[in-house]
Order: C-alpha cells, then sequence, then structure tokens
C-alpha cells in the first residue's frame, strides 16, 4: 500500500464507522455497534503505526484535490506525514482505541449506544484531520470539527438541560478562540501568501537570517494563534467550558478533554514553533497564562467534591504546563508531557468513570470511602495514575514534568518557583481524591454499598495498559543527570532543526543544580502526600458536610468566575438584546418607517381639504403662487 | 435558446396547472419545476465558465424605445438561475402535503415568480430588468396576503409600498442612464456600463440603486419590512422570500452597480460596507433572545446578509466570490431552516420556542437533519457555509483586520442563537404540545423526509468540494472586478 492510500485508509475509516453506525446503528444489535466503532479505530491504528515506521525514513506531503481557490488564494486537501504528526496520531488512536473498548463495557446499558459510538468516531476522524493537515485550514476544519463533536458528546443526555447548557458553553467558547485563529490565518496567507506549513515556515527563516524578531505582524500571528489555543486548550480567561464538559459520558472526558482535544492548543503552536520562536513577546505572555491557569485551576481542585470536576480543573492545571514549556521554548518537553498527560490523565478518568460506574452514577466523593478492597484493579491502577500526576519517580510524569520545570528555571526561577508550588498543591488534591474514595470507611448508602463490585474486563484491560505506560511513558525523555538517553530528543530533532539557529535566551543549568531542583521537588510532593494522608484518610461522614467557610468557600465556588462571566457578559449582552429590539428596532427604526407612512397618509388628508370646490379660493392661491413664484424669481435665481 | 426557455416554461407550466385542474395542480407544478431543474443542469454542464455570457437570445421589443429582449447567461447568472430552479421543486415538493387552498392559484403564483426570478437573474436589458423585477414582487405580495397568517394585511401592504418605494428609486436611475446614452437611447447592460457618468451623478445613481437593492436584501436601516413579512408568510413563501428573492437583491448589486457606477462605488461603498456590518452585529444580537422561531431566522438571515453585502463592497476577488458561494449556501440552508420551523408548527400549532423542547426523542430524523443544515448556517467546515464565510471573511480581512475582526463575530453570535435555537427545540424534556392537532409528535416523512435529506446532502457535499460552483463565478467576478479602476481602495 502507498503512503496516499494508508493516510485515506486512516483518515476515512473512522469517518465510515460514524457513517454506518449513525444511519444504521438502531437496526443492528450492539455487539456490531461496538464491532463496527472500536474496529474502525484499530484499523485507523494500524495505519498509523505505517505511518509512524514512514515518517522515520522522512516526511511526506500527500495532496487529494483542491478545495477552495479564488486568484491566487489556494487551499488542498493536503496531509502532511512527519515525526510531529504521527505521533500525535499514535496517541489519538493508541489512547482512542483502548477507551472505545472501555466504553463498550461503560456505555452497555445506554439506549442511545449507537449514537455514542458514531461521535465517538467522528471525533477521530476531526481530531486526525486536525493534526495530519498540511496547512492551517485544513487543520482548521479538525479543529472546529472536534469543537463540534465535543458539543454532541457533552450534551449526549440531551434530556437535561444543564448538560445541553454546559455543551453549548463548550461550543461557544471554543467560537470565542476560533475567531482569532481564523483571522490568524489570514494574517498568515497575507504576510506568508500562502498557510501551507511548509511555505510559511520557509518565509519564516528569512525572519531568522535577519535576525528580526518580535516583528509586529509575526507578534499578532501569534497571538491570534494563540487565541484559538486558549479557547480550545482551555486556558485562562477561557477555561471554565471544561470543568462544565464533565456533563459528557466519563470516557468521553477522558478521551476528548484530557488526552487529545484539549491538547490541539499545544499542538498548533508546536508545530507553529518557528512563528513563536520569532516571537519572544508572545512566548513570554504564553508561559504568564500557562503558568497563572496552571496554579489557579490547581487551587481551585483542592476543594472540588465531585470526582470528575478535580480532573477536569486538574487537566486545565496540566495544560497551564504544557504553555509554560512552550513559553519558554521547550517545544519537545511540551510534547512530551502532553504524551504522558494523555497516558495518566486518561488513566485517572478511566478509574474514575470505574468508580462512578460501581456507585452507580454516583460523582460525589463525600459518599465515597473504602473502595480498594471492592475495585482493587481500579485501585491499583488509578493509584499508579495519581503517582504519575504527582511526579514521583519512576513514573511517567515525573520525568516529563520536571524537565519542564528545569527548562522553566532557565528561562525565570520565578516561573519554577510557581511551577513547584503548583506542583505540590496538585500531590495535594490529587491524593486527597484517592485517600477520599479508596481508603477510610465506605460513607454511602446501604444500596449502593450493596452494588458495589469491580468493572467488566473490557474496561479494566484499558486501565491496565495505560497503567503500564503510565509507568514506562517516562523513560522515552531521562534526563542527562541519570545518565539516560533522551530517545524523544532525539525523535524531535528533525523538526526542530529549523530553529537551531535561534539563540537560546537564559541559563543552561549544571547537572548538580539540576539535580537539586528535582530532589527538591520530589521531597515537597512527598511531604505534601503525607499531610494529605492524614487530612483525608480518616474522613467520617460528618466531617464531610461541613460548610466550607473563608478561603475554602471561595475555593469550592470556584473563586465565583462563572458567577462574574453571568454578571458582566451573559447578562447585559441579554439585556442588550432585549433592548435595542425593543426601543431601536421597534420604537426607533420601525416607528420612524412607520411615521413617514402615516406623515404621508395625514398630510393626503390635511391637503384634501383644500379642494374645496370653491372658484375663488382656487384662483386665489393660483395667484398668491404666482407672485411668490415671481419674487423667488427676482430675488433668488437672478 | 436555453435562456429564454428557462423563462417560458414556467409560464407555460401555469397554463398546464389550468389545464390540469386544482386537484393535480401540486403535481404538475412540480412535475414542471423538476423539468425546470433538469433544463437547468444541462445548461450547467453545457456553460463555459470563461465564455461569457452564453444560451442567449436578444430581440427588439420596443423599438421606438430601444428596448430589447435581451437575455443571457455568465457566470454570475448561472449559479443563482442554478440556485432558483434548484430550490423552486424543492419548495413546492415541501408543500405538498400542506393542502393550500385555491392550488391553482398558489402554484401558478410560484411558477410565475421562478419565471420572474430568471429573468431577473437574466436580463441583459435593464428596462427589461425591471419588468422583471417588478414582475416577481406581485406573485409573492399575493401569497402572502392570500395564504399569510394573521395582520397579513397590514403587514404585505407596508412590504409592498416598501419595495415599490425602492423600485421607484431605481426607475429613476434607470431613467437618468438612459437618458444619457448616445441618441438613439437603450437600456444595453453594455452601453450602460460604458456611459462613465462624472462622479457625481454617479453618487447619486449609486444611492438610487443601492437603496432599492437594500431593501430588497434587506441592508440595514431598511430592513424592518422583513421580520414582520417573514414571520407573517405561508412557509413557502418565506422560503420563497429567503431563499431565492432576497438574492435579486444581492446579484443586483453585482450586475448593475459595480459595472455601471464603480467611481459611485469607489465613494460611498464603505458606508455601504459600513451599514452592512452594523447589519451582522444588529441583526445576531437581536436574534439571541427572540423566542419566535421564525422571527429568530429572520434575523439571523439578516446577519448573515449583513455579510454577503459587507464582502461584495471589500471589492476583492475572495470576497466577492465569497459572496457568490455564500449566496448558494444560505439559499439552501435558509429554506431548509424554514421548513423544519413549518414541520415543527405543523405538528404542535406553535412557532414559539418557550413552548417547545425534547422533540429528538420523538423525531431523530428530524433532529439530525436540523443539525446539519443548522451546521452550515453557522459557517462549520465541511459545510456549505464554511466556504462562504470563510472566503467573506478573508476579503474583508484584506479591506482591513479591523472589519473582519468585526464581522468575524458572525461565527461567535450565529453558534450564541442557532444553538440556542436547537436546545430550545430539539433537546430538554419534551414539552406538553399546547395544540391538539398532533398528539404524539411524529417523525417527518415522505416528501418532508426527501426535501431535508436532499438539502443536508446539498450542505455537505459543497461544504467538501464547492469547487464546481467557484469555477462557474470565478471568470466573470474577475471581468467585473477588472473594470472597477483603482480597486485597491483599501491600500
Amino acid at each position: 500500500m502507498n503512503i496516499s492510500a494508508i493516510v485515506a485508509v486512516s483518515i476515512l475509516v473512522p469517518f465510515a464507522g460514524f457513517l454506518l453506525n449513525f444511519l444504521f446503528g438502531s437496526k443492528i444489535p450492539k455487539s456490531l455497534v461496538s464491532i463496527i466503532g472500536c474496529g474502525s479505530i484499530l484499523i485507523a491504528l494500524a495505519m498509523n503505526i505505517m505511518l509512524f515506521v514512514s515518517a522515520l525514513d522522512g516526511p511526506a506531503t500527500i495532496t487529494y484535490f483542491n478545495w477552495i481557490h479564488a486568484g491566487s488564494f489556494s487551499v488542498d486537501f493536503s496531509f502532511l506525514i512527519d515525526r510531529l504528526s504521527v505521533l500525535m496520531l499514535l496517541i489519538i488512536t493508541g489512547v482512542g482505541f483502548l477507551i472505545h473498548l472501555y466504553s463498550v463495557g461503560y456505555m452497555h446499558d445506554d439506549d442511545a449506544y449507537f449514537r455514542y459510538f458514531a461521535y465517538l468516531n467522528l471525533f477521530v476522524f476531526f481530531m486526525q484531520m486536525l493534526v495530519m493537515g498540511s496547512n492551517y485550514l485544513i487543520a482548521f476544519i479538525g479543529w472546529e470539527g472536534v469543537g463540534l463533536c465535543s458539543y454532541l458528546l457533552i450534551g449526549f443526555w440531551y434530556k437535561n438541560t444543564n448538560y445541553n447548557n454546559a455543551a453549548k458553553k463548550a461550543f461557544i467558547m471554543n467560537r470565542i478562540g476560533d475567531l482569532g485563529f481564523l483571522i490568524g490565518i489570514f494574517w498568515i496567507f497575507n504576510q506568508f501568501g500562502s498557510i501551507n506549513y511548509k511555505e510559511v515556515f520557509a518565509g519564516a527563516q528569512g525572519f531568522i537570517i535577519n535576525n528580526n524578531y518580535n516583528d509586529t505582524v509575526i507578534i499578532f500571528i501569534t497571538v491570534l494563534l494563540f487565541i484559538g489555543a486558549i479557547g480550545k486548550s482551555a486556558q485562562i480567561p477561557l477555561y471554565t467550558w471544561l470543568p462544565d464538559a464533565m456533563a459528557g459520558p466519563t470516557p468521553v472526558s477522558a478521551l476528548i478533554h484530557a488526552a487529545t482535544m484539549v491538547t490541539a492548543g499545544i499542538y498548533v503552536i508546536v508545530r507553529s514553533h518557528v512563528l513563536y520562536s520569532l516571537a519572544p513577546f508572545t512566548q513570554d505572555i504564553i508561559a504568564i497564562v500557562g503558568i497563572t491557569t496552571a496554579f489557579f485551576a490547581a487551587t481551585i481542585g483542592l476543594a472540588q467534591n465531585d470526582i470528575k470536576k478535580v480532573l477536569a480543573y486538574s487537566t486545565v492545571s496540566q495544560l497551564g504546563y504544557m504553555f509554560v514549556a512552550l513559553g519558554v521554548g521547550a517545544y519537545g518537553s511540551g510534547m512530551f508531557h502532553l504524551m504522558t498527560h494523555a497516558f495518566f490523565k486518561a488513566l485517572l478518568f478511566l478509574c474514575a468513570g470505574s468508580v462512578i460506574h460501581a456507585m452507580g452514577g454516583e460523582q460525589d466523593m463525600r459518599v465515597m470511602g473504602g473502595l480498594r478492597k471492592k475495585l482493587p484493579i481500579t485501585f491499583i491502577t488509578m493509584l499508579t495514575g495519581t503517582l504519575a500526576i504527582s511526579g514521583i519517580p519512576p513514573f511517567a510524569g515525573f520525568f516529563s514534568k520536571d524537565e519542564i520545570l528545569a527548562k522553566a528555571y532557565e528561562h525565570n526561577p520565578i516561573l519554577w518557583v510557581v511551577g513547584l508550588i503548583t506542583a505540590v498543591i496538585t500531590a495535594v488534591y490529587m491524593f486527597r481524591m484517592l485517600f477520599l474514595t479508596f481508603y477510610g470507611n465506605f460513607r454511602g448508602d446501604a444500596h449502593q454499598e450493596s452494588h458495589l463490585h469491580e468493572s467488566p474486563s473490557t474496561m479494566t484491560i484499558p486501565l491496565m495498559v495505560l497503567a503500564v505506560l503510565s509507568l514506562v511513558g517516562g523513560f522515552l525523555g531521562i534526563p542527562e543527570v541519570f545518565g539516560g538517553k533522551h530517545i524523544l530528543n532525539d525523535y524531535f530533532a528533525p523538526i526542530f532543526s529549523d530553529i537551531a539557529t535561534v539563540p537560546h535566551t537564559g541559563t543552561v543549568l549544571s547537572h548538580s543544580m539540576e539535580f537539586i531542583l528535582m530532589a527538591v521537588s520530589v521531597g515537597l510532593v512527598l511531604v505534601a502526600i503525607y499531610f494529605a494522608s492524614r487530612m483525608f484518610i480518616k474522613k467520617t461522614a460528618e466531617g464531610m458536610d461541613e460548610e466550607p467557610k473563608g478561603f475554602a468557600k471561595l475555593l469550592a465556588n470556584k473563586y465565583y468566575v462563572d458567577e462574574i462571566y453571568d454578571t458582566l457578559i451573559v447578562k447585559p449582552a441579554d439585556w442588550f438584546s432585549g433592548f435595542i429590539y425593543r426601543f431601536l428596532e421597534l420604537d426607533f427604526i420601525d416607528g420612524m418607517v412607520n411615521g413617514i407612512g402615516r406623515a404621508t397618509n395625514y398630510s393626503g388628508k390635511t391637503i384634501r381639504k383644500l379642494q374645496t370646490g370653491h372658484i375663488g379660493f382656487y384662483l386665489f392661491a393660483m395667484t398668491i403662487c404666482i407672485v411668490i413664484l415671481i419674487l423667488i424669481n427676482n430675488f433668488f435665481i437672478s | 435558446m436555453i435562456n429564454a426557455f428557462l423563462i417560458a416554461w414556467p409560464l407555460f407550466s401555469v397554463l398546464l396547472i389550468l389545464a390540469m385542474g386544482k386537484d393535480r395542480a401540486k403535481w404538475t407544478a412540480l412535475m414542471a419545476a423538476i423539468v425546470q431543474f433538469c433544463v437547468t443542469i444541462y445548461a450547467w454542464t453545457q456553460f463555459v465558465p470563461t465564455a461569457g455570457v452564453q444560451f442567449g437570445t436578444d430581440m427588439e421589443w420596443i423599438p421606438q424605445l430601444g428596448i430589447h429582449f435581451n437575455v443571457g447567461i455568465d457566470g454570475i447568472s448561472m449559479l443563482v438561475v442554478l440556485l432558483t430552479n434548484l430550490l423552486a421543486p424543492l419548495i413546492i415538493l415541501s408543500s405538498v402535503r400542506k393542502n393550500y387552498e385555491r392550488p391553482t392559484l398558489f402554484y401558478s403564483l410560484v411558477l410565475i415568480m421562478q419565471a420572474a426570478l430568471v429573468g431577473v437573474f437574466t436580463a441583459r436589458d435593464m428596462f427589461l430588468y425591471y419588468i422583471f423585477w417588478e414582475l416577481a414582487l406581485v406573485p409573492i405580495y399575493l401569497i402572502v396576503l392570500i395564504y399569510g397568517a394573521e395582520n397579513r394585511v397590514k403587514i404585505t401592504f407596508k412590504f409592498f409600498i416598501y419595495t415599490m418605494f425602492g423600485s421607484l428609486l431605481m426607475l429613476v436611475g434607470i431613467l437618468y442612464l438612459y437618458y444619457l446614452t448616445p441618441a438613439p437611447h437603450n437600456f444595453d447592460i453594455n452601453t450602460l456600463s460604458n456611459l462613465h457618468p462624472d462622479a457625481h451623478a454617479q453618487g447619486w445613481i449609486f444611492w438610487a440603486f443601492f437603496i432599492a437593492f437594500a431593501i430588497k436584501m434587506p441592508v440595514f436601516p431598511f430592513h424592518t419590512w422583513q421580520p414582520d413579512t417573514y414571520t407573517t408568510a405561508p412557509a413557502q413563501g418565506t422560503m420563497l422570500l429567503s431563499g431565492i428573492m432576497l438574492k435579486m437583491g444581492i446579484y443586483s448589486v453585482i450586475r448593475w452597480i459595480l459595472p455601471i457606477v464603480p467611481m459611485g462605488v469607489q465613494d460611498w461603498g464603505k458606508v455601504a460596507l459600513v451599514l452592512s456590518l452594523i447589519g451582522i452585529v444588529y441583526g445576531s444580537w437581536i436574534a439571541i433572545t427572540q423566542k419566535d422561531f421564525k422571527r429568530l431566522l429572520a434575523y439571523s438571515s439578516f446577519a448573515h446578509v449583513g455579510l454577503i453585502s459587507a464582502a461584495i463592497f471589500t471589492l476583492t476577488l475572495t470576497g466577492l466570490q465569497g459572496s457568490m458561494i455564500q449566496m448558494f449556501s444560505h439559499g439552501i440552508n435558509i429554506v431548509g431552516l424554514f421548513f423544519i420551523a413549518q414541520i415543527i408548527y405543523d405538528r404542535t400549532g406553535t412557532f414559539q420556542l418557550p413552548n417547545l423542547g425534547g422533540l429528538m426523542k420523538k423525531a431523530p430524523v428530524l433532529a439530525a437533519c436540523f443539525l446539519i443544515i443548522l451546521l452550515g448556517s453557522v459557517g462549520l467546515p465541511l459545510t456549505d457555509g464554511f466556504v462562504g464565510e470563510f472566503m467573506m471573511l478573508s476579503g474583508t480581512y484584506q479591506a482591513s483586520p479591523w472589519i473582519a475582526a468585526v464581522a468575524g463575530l458572525t461565527i461567535i453570535f450565529s453558534a450564541v442563537y442557532m444553538f440556542r435555537l436547537y436546545q430550545s427545540s430539539m433537546l430538554g424534556e419534551l414539552k406538553p404540545v399546547p395544540s391538539t392537532r398532533d398528539e404524539n409528535f411524529e417523525d417527518v416523512k415522505g416528501s418532508e423526509t426527501i426535501v431535508l435529506v436532499i438539502i443536508a446532502f446539498l450542505v455537505v457535499i459543497i461544504g467538501i468540494y464547492p469547487k464546481p460552483l467557484l469555477d462557474t463565478t470565478e471568470p466573470a467576478i474577475t471581468a467585473i472586478l477588472k473594470n472597477i479602476p483603482n480597486v485597491d481602495i483599501w491600500q
């Protein structure tokens, strides 16, 4: 099979899966729906492995047909297979396949089982398009398409109005970012005469050669693309949709709202790394937004009682780390964390799903507790995920997170300090979650307790695979301090070779210093875990119902950001809509139109009264008018 | 000759309808429209985009006044004729479940209107064009007046007077141009395009024409007849108005204003563009809290048309090409959306969103088609709406990034009001139906399914492969832009 056929199969098979299940899913047995849904992703995964092998030899661009053109503007349906896109593809279809498999068990009793798999396949289709596109517009197809799937899956249980509102909010917030992205694309075309990655980045080389950094145009372009990334990857100020997105089924949260879609913003910036390297100003903005979001979201995570909400804020926070990496120019480290995060966060969500499954749909950790005996596999795997995200060696998160922290320290020690504090907070809220769920005594009712059970094997097998990945994934990037080989850096070297000549700001850490930083962070995290265990293991049902006070209340209410947005933006916008409709539209503009009509009517009625029928009056009026005309003629015209 | 046939055939079909009697009126009309559509498709396959005006007929009509029956199809006309003759059978098909009183009259009016529209879109003699323009107004006026909802007399009167006012302004402009032509005078488009009146006169002519077209589209602030008329008109009337008739205004700007008064466009196009921009934001903003299904669609259409009009006045190839394809897409999408409004009304007896909800459970096929068409309307990539929206915004960007930023708000707004519309009608819990007409909300069936599936299919196909449509219009648009001196008014 040639590469063009492989790409076509990889993209189209998930789409075919979507069509089959969407159109005929209600008429065929569930087992067939599952086979179509999972099978199509498995085929795509097989194709992507072939693409991976081929990309190791060098990049390839495959063009199918011309999509949009006008004069010199032309966009093709064209795909780029290189080391960056294939890594993303492997994550999407690899993790994606596991999550599809898991869903077979998790969604088994749902009436709209077929619709669920149809949407999930559609998501994979769009996500692949996003990362495979060879120009910004094909990427934008995927970019908006995954937003649609996110909308459909958040609002999957469409009878619930809150879920529908969450879905709508996600789509609209994403669209705000999308507008930035779109204008960024226009600007790119205007500057480089093309929106193909190849030509744009070749054009950008000119800036590097001329040592032209922080050019206004490049700053605008990079900031606009970053606005798109803020929406998609849930950063401040457009992050509030992601916690609400937890309304969707849990495997969806794992796939879309943790492992893949929300990392699209990272991908696009890494893809455009040449442009970002030309704009240190934008990079600083990204680092600041990233670190602020990481810290801010982590603090909210401390006070959430919904197990999925904790993980959602944790996702926002971890995405913040990735942006910090991009902001300090460590694109490879950002990708490294993207990958390990995909493993351990998908794992954590799926574990949470397993817990929720056992609890009969309950998500409130206050009524859980002591589950580790009833759900041993879920417990072990979730512990793995928690250790990974907390950055305990040798789990995957340790390597990727500490790499980001080290790079941040080289750039600016303040970033490192805030990043470290965030890491400590992360460990606290994650272990709080683990302890509240699996330790202590069960705090739910007797019915729930009798129902507790370990999940079926279609669910536990993906957990185990992801747990292994969360354990070994970090070995792809062993730091030099440990004398290991950084496989991922070597892998990405060809991708980032085009910015090799960009001067590196900041200091280079000595090995001893790097070792000290690492020791400090691991030490502090261990202390944090110890305190978390003291605080949360022995929680009783009574202790749970305390109303949070002071700062804790602020955290539990997520700093009231939703309320602030509602008061400052949503309500005034609605009010203004009604206002312009009633006053400007109906009273003023339409009133004027009708007024002209009425005035005509009225003047007609009035003037009619002059038609009295008296010849004398007519002669009199005629004479007066003639006199006036003569006067006008004499005085004004001549 | 094909062009003349496309005007004559619907008129001839009126005789067929009269001959066949009222029981068979709708099927006769449908067959006639399908024949018309097939001939149009044939013409399109024969059409050579780079070859200028084709399939033409030019005969003397009133030689004393230099008036010709001169019609012909270039790329711009081809697209709108295709749209008209594609939508006409769909609109007729959408009406077959609904038994209009006096069907012979109703379907005759639809077909007369179709003939007049093809005339408007292909006339190359401005007097002839004006006749068709007026002729198109009468059937729709009668359709709304006879078959409309309550208040129809008052609302149609306003609609009629408003559009007549615009037409008269245009007539003044036409006569002015006519007397500028070298004696013996004529109305030929080529003569008129080569008149080059002085800049001052061009300004006046620009406004005389633009206000007439702006009322038809409509452009802010000439739009207040539109929501009332769309809400009052019967479903098929609204579809004709929004799907095809408003394209008369857009088409005419490109066909007549740009070539005849280029200097007027340079002087005043910016004002028109700003009015259009205001319309985008203003219409969208009103749409987000509308409670009436049809009125919400009316304001959304008004906002979308604002973008089409704004893109024209950027005078960029990308912007104009975007306008052309968006005319096509908008026609398809809005007809689908108004049809859905009617389907829901037929079953529930209400257009009020607070009384609706949860219909997806009962009507999954309707919900799926609605979603696809709605995605076209919000311009999701791989739907028809995206191609046009992207190109138009790209055109506005070339004019100025700030214009693009304002115009681009449409992609946020449209998501707000469209998804609200979808949620409040399709999602949530099923509401008790206020009317007793249909206790158990039925999914679409028969002709309804056919129409919606065709529209949904077109939404996706055009989104994936718009090239044939873009190729049809590009040479003609390029030719028009070439004749505008100093196009880079924004640089």
